[in-house]
Order: structure tokens, then C-alpha cells, then sequence
């Protein structure tokens, strides 16, 4: 195993201080590694998230490199050659688990901003006393971006978040964790050739849940009623002004409908399962309130905003991975971890087996399968080998 | 299950979509108008030919369209204000939205109708004050809906008819436009 850093590096390094896991703790585990603490419906935090897999590391006897950088991996006759900081490596196979969130995504019309606005991605954010006095525009609502904005709104700054398509969750549902729900009902295990649109699942942004001890849901009605205004998917600069969609309304109501159908889709699974005496009610959340219009532009050299958040989103970095398994949009061409160049894997990408393909829990059954794929074809190429050199020359 | 027919080829669309994700130059289009001053503020402006799929394509005629103003401009309306062709084509491409997604949902459709309302302030055109603007301030659509679906799932049709419009997107997001003199 390779690693740039230390193990766990992105959740020592990559992470703004006050952030918790999205899953509850007692969901936050690894083969043979759980939480044991007293709040197993908790949400860890970064450095405890850290100590789990240094924990599961331990355990697994991981043989690390840590502080090693993979600069390129290149196809070999029998198999590739990665080319590290510390040294050449020739392996038969090869697992990618640098997983699908190394660079922020900044829109284009970034360079467009003037100049005397701070801009930060989510990678630089630490927490609201490393920003500058003043208003923020948050641009996205992931969990990212409606984190981001309800902690600066604390802070006593005015919040602007532009809202794009985004996928709205309560934190508690009946009285159990949504993401109790997506697990026990079986969502989550849906695969990822059962999936309907599998390429629009892959980019489905993360859900507006945040982690805290109280469980509250912060949804956009949780931050219009803390006063961050809420404005439409940021789609343009022109002449030092952010021109936002009018199309608010609209990404409100897709939201709210799938919300609605989540829901729903968890009731009949209760009423089949017998379930209705173990949880409470069913409960029905309000539509997403978008008072009067939404404001269409916003001077960005009046002042009113200091700062800019790019929580936008992420994606992979494979600048060091020559070979020609990577589309035109930058994404890995797999087939359930099975990259299109034989001995190449991946793990730990979005949906990549199913739907929790990206939660701690969700790696162990992909990594089941794909490992079993990868020793299967070094069993063959194997057998290959031996029949080859019994050929009689 | 009975058939479901809204009239739409979704087999077609669906396979264009496919065969489009690995051609993206085939998916470049450009629509064309060309108009011609009549007299006073009427105009005429004709379609007939567009470019996509990579070669000159026409509608099977050419479609002319009359824009003037009414009385209350002092203007004889010999055709509707060329403000009202935008709400033309959102209604169209909203309801042709609709069609299509129940269509690929199978959503038997009884009877889709809807009214499309555009508020102006026309002072920003007279220029009688700088701070108006000169488009709509806002715009609003209500579909009366007769489809052999729930509620929700009407709503839905609606909200994804939005999602993949072509004139929604064009009138709440802004477009670079530019005006020459050849």
C-alpha cells in the first residue's frame, strides 16, 4: 500500500475544523473495527475518524509506505511500472483507492472575480476566524457548502448561498437516522447495475446533512430561518456582478419531490417489514420556502461580499496515471472497479459496487468483490504462465 | 398495463441521446431567424432552415411570424409584441417537456394546459426611469394538468420539464448575446 502522506492523510490535512462525519458513528465502521464509544449515534470527528483507521490499520497489519508519492504508473507486458518518490515498483495488478475527491472544482468564471475578494475552496477553509470581516457568498449547497454557510452565519457574518440542484435529507426520519434508513431499507445496497441513470448517481451531490450532537437537519428552511439568503445556481461574471439562475424555485422543488419519495419508499418498506410499532410516525416535511424572488445579481465590487467559498464540488486527480483508462470529463472508465486495462482496479469511488460505495462501511463488500476479481486474474495469468512454459520448445 | 401514447417517439429521443454521448460536435445546433422591417414597428421574421447532426436541416416549410405592437403602443397589432414570442416559447417547451417525460414514464396524458403570465414594467423600454429593467421582472406558469398519474408524480413531470428545458434555462440564466452590423 502506497500512501502520500501519513495514513489517513486527507482526514489529517483536508479537513475544516469543525467537521463531523455524515454517517453515525455506530454505522462508521471497518472488517473488525467499530466504534465502541458511549454515543454510538454520534458523528466522529476528523481526527477520530483518523484514529479508526489507524485503529483498522493496526488490526490489518496494512503494510504502508506512508510518505511515498506515486508520480506515474505506466503499462508494462505483465503489468505496470509505478514510479514512486521512493523507487520503482512492478506490480502484476494494481488498485486505485485515491479516491474521487483530490482537487475542488472551481467554475470557470472564477478568474473573473475581482481581485480584492478572498477566495477559498473547502481544502483551505479552517473555520470562520481565518476569514476576513464581512459578507460570504457560499456557492453550492452539498453538505459542504450548507455547512459552511450555517458556521459563517454563526459567526455573525451575512451568508449569500447560491443553490444548485442539491439533494435535500432530514437528519432524523421517524426517530431513527436517515442514513439508519438508506441502510436498513436497503437503498444503500443497491447496485450499481441496478441503478437507473448510473451516470447521474455517480455525480449525485452529497446530501444536506451535517453531524452534530443535537441532530438538527439543515436543509435550506434550517438556514433561511437563520437568515442566509438563498439565491439560484451561480452561472456567470459580467462586468464585476454574479449573475445567478432564476431558476431557484424549480431545483427547490426537484429537491422536495425526491425527498418526498425517499420518504415514502421508507414507509411502505416499514409497512412491509412490520416495522411501524419499532419506529414513530410517519412525518412530512414542509416544501422548501423561497420567499418573493430570489436576488438575479449581486455587485461584487460594492463590498457587501468579502469572501467567496467554492464548495462546488470535487474530483479525482489522475495526472499521474499513464495509461488511457480516464474519459474526456476526467472520470475512470470502470465497470464496477474492473478498469478497462487488465490487472487495473479501483475502490472507494462514488457508487462504484453501490450506492454506499463511498461510506467507510460501504467499502468492505466492493472491496470483496473487486479483490476477488483481481485474484482471480492473477490465478489465471498464472495458469496462463505455467501452461506457456510447458510448451515444448 | 395499457399502452401509453402522449405521441412522443421516446425510443428516438432516448437513442439520439445515446448515439450524441459519444458525437458531441453532432449535437451542435443553430437555430436561425431572419427578419425583415415591414413598417412603423411591424416586422416579419421567417424559419426554415437550421443547422444540426452536422449538415444543413430545414423544416418542411417555412414558418413566418408577424411581430408588431397593439393600439394601446399606437400601433395598428398586426401581430403580438415580440416580448410575447418569449412567452411562446416557454409555454411550448415546457408543455412539449411535459409530453415527453410522461411519455418516458409512462404517464398517460388526458390533457395538459397551461397559462403563462410575464410581468413588465414598461417604463424600463419609455426609459422613463434608468433603474427599471427593460425585460420581464418575472415570470409565471400554471399547468392544469389531466394525466392518469397522482399529484406527485404531476408535479414531477413538471419540475423535470423545467429541468431539461431549453427556453426555461434560457430565460433564467444569462446568455452572451451579441448584435452586429454586417
Amino acid at each position: 500500500m502506497i500512501e502520500r502522506g501519513e495514513v489517513a492523510n486527507s482526514w489529517r490535512r483536508q479537513r475544516w475544523d469543525s467537521l463531523r462525519l455524515l454517517t453515525p458513528n455506530w454505522q462508521s465502521r471497518l472488517p473488525g473495527v467499530r466504534y465502541e464509544g458511549p454515543s454510538p449515534d454520534g458523528y466522529m470527528t476528523a481526527s477520530e475518524v483518523v484514529e479508526l483507521i489507524e485503529r483498522f490499520g493496526a488490526q490489518a497489519r496494512a503494510p504502508v509506505r506512508t510518505g511515498t508519492d506515486v508520480t506515474s504508473v505506466q503499462r508494462t507486458d505483465d503489468g505496470y511500472r509505478v514510479t514512486t518518490s521512493r523507487g520503482e515498483i512492478r506490480p502484476r495488478t494494481l488498485v486505485l483507492a485515491s479516491g474521487a475527491c483530490n482537487l475542488p472544482t472551481v467554475p470557470g468564471f472564477a478568474h473573473a472575480v475581482p481581485a480584492n475578494l478572498v477566495q477559498l475552496t473547502p481544502f483551505e477553509y479552517r473555520d470562520p476566524g481565518h476569514l476576513p470581516d464581512g459578507g460570504v457568498l457560499v456557492v453550492g449547497a452539498s453538505a459542504t457548502g450548507v455547512q459552511l454557510a450555517a458556521e459563517l452565519r454563526r459567526s455573525g457574518r451575512p451568508v449569500t448561498l447560491s443553490v444548485g440542484e442539491h439533494v435535500r435529507l432530514p437528519r432524523t426520519y421517524r426517530g431513527r437516522d436517515v442514513l439508519w434508513w438508506m441502510d436498513a431499507s436497503g437503498v444503500w445496497d443497491q447496485r450499481y447495475d441496478e441503478v437507473d441513470d448510473l451516470t447521474r448517481a455517480r455525480r449525485l451531490p452529497s446530501p444536506q446533512l451535517v453531524g452534530t450532537p443535537e441532530r438538527t437537519t439543515l436543509d435550506l428552511n434550517a438556514l433561511s430561518a437563520m437568515g442566509v439568503e438563498l439565491v439560484g445556481r451561480w452561472a456567470a461574471v459580467r462586468d464585476g456582478r454574479a449573475l445567478f439562475s432564476g431558476g431557484l424555485r424549480n431545483v427547490c422543488s426537484l429537491a422536495d419531490l425526491k425527498q418526498q419519495r425517499l420518504l415514502d419508499g421508507f414507509d411502505d418498506w416499514a409497512a412491509t417489514e412490520g416495522l411501524d410499532g419499532d419506529v414513530d410516525a410517519p412525518e412530512r416535511f414542509g416544501p422548501t420556502q423561497v420567499l418573493g424572488a430570489s436576488r438575479l445579481q449581486l455587485d461584487l465590487r460594492s463590498g457587501e461580499i468579502r469572501t467567496i467559498v467554492w464548495a462546488t464540488g470535487f474530483r479525482p486527480d489522475y495526472r499521474w496515471l499513464d495509461v488511457p483508462v480516464v474519459d474526456r470529463k476526467g472520470q475512470l472508465r470502470h465497470d464496477g472497479g474492473v478498469v478497462d486495462s487488465p490487472g487495473l482496479y479501483a475502490l472507494g469511488l462514488p457508487v462504484l459496487r453501490r450506492r454506499k460505495s463511498t461510506f467507510i462501511h460501504g467499502i468492505e463488500d466492493d472491496a470483496r468483490e473487486v479483490i476477488d476479481h483481481l485474484a482471480g486474474t492473477l490465478t489465471r495469468s498464472a495458469r496462463f504462465g505455467r501452461a506457456h512454459s510447458a510448451v515444448p520448445s | 398495463m395499457a399502452t401509453i401514447d402522449n405521441g412522443v417517439n421516446v425510443e428516438a429521443l432516448l437513442e439520439a441521446r445515446g448515439v450524441l454521448e459519444g458525437a458531441p460536435d453532432a449535437a451542435q445546433f443553430t437555430w436561425r431567424a431572419s427578419s425583415t422591417w415591414q413598417n412603423g414597428v411591424h416586422s416579419t421574421t421567417t424559419i426554415e432552415n437550421f443547422f444540426g447532426l452536422g449538415e444543413e436541416q430545414s423544416h418542411k416549410t417555412e414558418y413566418v411570424f408577424d411581430a408588431d405592437h397593439p393600439a394601446v403602443f399606437a400601433a395598428p397589432d398586426d401581430g403580438i409584441t415580440p416580448i410575447e414570442y418569449l412567452l411562446v416559447g416557454l409555454a411550448s417547451c415546457l408543455t412539449a417537456g411535459v409530453a415527453s417525460v410522461a411519455q418516458n414514464r409512462g404517464i398517460q396524458l388526458n390533457s395538459v394546459e397551461s397559462t403563462v403570465e410575464g410581468n413588465h414594467d414598461i417604463r424600463g423600454i419609455l426609459g422613463v426611469d434608468g433603474d427599471v429593467r427593460n425585460g420581464f421582472n418575472d415570470v409565471k406558469v400554471t399547468f392544469n394538468i389531466d394525466a392518469d398519474a397522482s399529484d406527485e408524480e404531476i408535479e414531477a413531470l413538471v419540475a423535470q420539464s423545467q429541468k431539461r428545458s431549453a427556453v426555461f434555462d434560457a430565460l433564467a440564466n444569462p446568455t452572451e448575446v451579441t448584435v452586429a452590423v454586417a
